[in-house]
């Protein structure tokens, strides 16, 4: 316990170190996890921000005596033709797999499921729930059987009379995108379903009193009542599927060339395939700034509901 | 007073369900039961898309001469699984992810519950930005920062580290376990703790004796839910560890798989399915522990 000096004039003054140290000793418990998440967290992302201003590489002359250059990194990124390529596939590859596609599914699924019958729903739900806990590199190998020359798809594509092209080559983000769809989308019907749950009948009810047909029911009644699951659910699956990686670089490697490649893959390609850490860490960089954004905005959204 | 005990328990973490009667389904008019055949059908056509990719997965882990289409197996047998199922291509990895998975769902949750109980039982003007900080961490891409991890690596001397592999998992686990594990704790009321601190209880004590035991099933939710990540984690494993002897099976599959050459799919399937059984368990036991709503959603509306 803490010791206190017997002080007959300053209460006040003694209380205000007294608590203090209270305070201090009670934030201890925090301790191992702050500084657990100051290192590995805060610190690479320190070094994130100084190497990207480096010329750092894995070998060579530059791995051991990195040299200060300043923007020059960024100066490159800008200029260079793979990284607006890059931008703008991340860029379809959110909008197309998580903003439309995972949204729009899981928000129809979630709906949907409400007016089926108990089989179907359970059905239904049992199969999303499979695509969403298998391991992502089970789940991005299973699609890269799908989606390949002699696969699942090009197979009944071929069953009712087309030849289907070479999905991995020729399509290779409409093929990412699609698998991303397929094994993100339960995330958004699990929030989407909660969120309608919550709607309570009464006001269903007497809209239906007042004559409101399902889409207006639809356009009136739910979707202001789901608006801010639907925004934070939009924020999630945004971040989510900026750092996907696994899933794309089993199925296309970012290829063929670098069609198919994404900030996180052009990072990893940059720093690791290229030996270039200092150029593939000014990607990381941008990618995180990106990242930043999003998520200010998404605790900003939760402030007034998260009661801590 | 700057500080003070919380007095009242907040009783919000599982949100009640409501089993709704839907008002419009007592009338059963034709028009509703033609909607109803149109929902049924669309749901068990996206259904059945889905489930191709899986089905393709079990088939070829049973079937002797597996491809990449889905086709029924001439015959089945388990000899998919009597290749794979050695120490080098399968014991070892599936090993390696077990003690990846079980030291950072240990380490986590041995962490986030130490952190989460000043910041459910004492209210401080620091607790806000700290929990809004874990929040905003939580959303941070961690793909983004690999490179430099990487980096931090090279310099700490932890590559091919498993237990520098597990302090950085659990440091990359832990907002969001600090946040569900202060949302368990947030339901236990302070009332039985306070009068064990009357009776002259320290902290810690009351912490061991009195919530631990009230918020199992919590606590079991956070071990589960770190544990599921860490095992299907490929990307932090497959850069901070190098040596094939210290890699867990996400990344031994994709070695298995190649750079897309010619493979066996066959074992592939049957190792990818013993892979995911123990993560497609784990999951109902979080259902079970949840009672039936999800962790993910219980987690993100806080």
């Amino acid at each position: 316990m803490t010791t206190t000096l017997p002080s007959a004039s300053g209460a006040a003054a003694v209380r205000q170190p007294r608590t203090r140290v209270r305070s201090l000793i009670r934030a201890i418990p925090l301790a191992p996890a702050i500084i657990l998440m100051l290192v590995f967290l805060l610190g690479p992302i320190v070094w994130a921000l100084y190497g990207s201003l480096t010329n750092t590489a894995l070998s060579g002359p530059n791995a051991a005596n990195p040299q200060f250059v300043g923007l020059d990194n960024y100066r490159q990124l800008f200029t260079s033709p793979t990284f607006p390529l890059s931008v703008v596939l991340t860029l379809i590859f959110v909008v197309a797999s998580a903003v439309v596609g995972q949204n729009g599914l899981g928000l129809g699924a979630a709906l949907l499921l409400r007016r089926a019958s108990k089989p179907v729903r359970l059905i239904v739900g049992l199969v999303f729930v499979g695509a969403w806990v298998l391991p992502e590199v089970v789940a991005a190998f299973a699609a890269y059987a799908f989606f390949h020359n002699t696969g699942t798809l090009n197979a009944l594509l071929a069953g009712i009379g087309i030849t289907g092209p070479n999905w991995l080559y020729t399509y290779p983000m409409v093929a990412v995108i699609l698998a991303n769809i397929w094994r993100g989308s339960t995330f958004s019907m699990l929030v989407y379903s909660a969120a309608l749950n919550e709607i309570p009948d009464e006001i269903k009810e007497s809209a239906s009193i007042d004559g409101a047909g399902g889409f207006a029911m639809f356009r009136l009644i739910t979707l202001p009542m789901i608006r801010r699951a639907m925004a934070a659910n939009l924020l999630l699956t945004t971040l989510l599927t900026m750092s996907v990686f696994a899933l794309i670089y089993i199925m296309t490697a970012g290829g063929p060339g670098f069609d198919s490649t994404t900030l996180p893959l052009l990072a990893y390609q940059e720093a690791f395939k290229f030996s270039r850490v200092g150029y593939g860490t000014t990607v990381a960089v941008v990618l995180l700034a990106i990242g930043a954004v999003f998520s200010v905005i998404y605790v900003r959204l939760l402030k007034p509901e998260v009661d801590i | 007073m700057v500080i003070e005990e919380r007095t009242r328990p907040v009783e919000r973490v599982i949100p009640p369900e409501s089993p709704a009667p839907q008002v419009r389904d007592r009338v059963a008019s034709p028009s509703r039961r033609v909607d109803a055949v149109i929902v049924n059908t669309v749901l068990v056509l996206v259904a059945a898309v889905f489930l191709l990719p899986m089905v393709w997965l079990v088939l070829s882990a049973f079937d002797p001469a597996a491809t990449l289409v889905l086709h029924l197996p001439e015959g089945l047998s388990i000899g998919n699984f009597r290749d794979v199922l050695n120490v080098d291509q399968t014991f070892r990895p599936l090993w390696n992810s077990a003690l990846l998975s079980f030291g950072t769902g240990i380490l986590t949750l041995a962490v986030g519950v130490l952190a989460a109980y000043p910041l459910s039982r004492y209210q401080s003007r620091f607790n806000k930005p700290f929990l809004y900080t874990v929040i905003f961490g939580t959303c941070l891409p961690i793909t983004a920062i690999m490179v430099p991890v990487y980096a931090l690596f090279v310099s700490l001397n932890l590559v091919d580290s498993t237990i520098g592999t597990i302090l950085f998992l659990s440091a990359s686990s832990l907002p969001i376990a600090i946040w569900m594990a202060k949302n368990f704790m947030d339901s236990i009321p302070v009332s039985l703790e306070e009068a064990a601190w009357v009776d002259g209880a320290s902290a810690f004590r009351t912490l061991r004796v009195i919530v631990l035991p009230l918020m199992k099933p919590g606590l079991a939710v956070v071990f589960l839910y770190t544990f599921i990540g860490a095992w299907g984690n490929f990307f932090v494993p497959f850069v901070l560890l190098l040596d094939p002897a210290k890699q867990p099976a996400a990344v031994a599959i994709y070695s298995f798989f190649g750079q897309h050459g010619s493979v066996d799919y066959g074992p592939l399937a049957a190792f990818s399915l013993v892979y995911s059984l123990p993560v497609i368990v784990l999951y109902i036991a979080v259902q079970r522990l949840m009672g039936g709503s999800g962790a993910l959603a219980g987690a993100i509306k806080g």
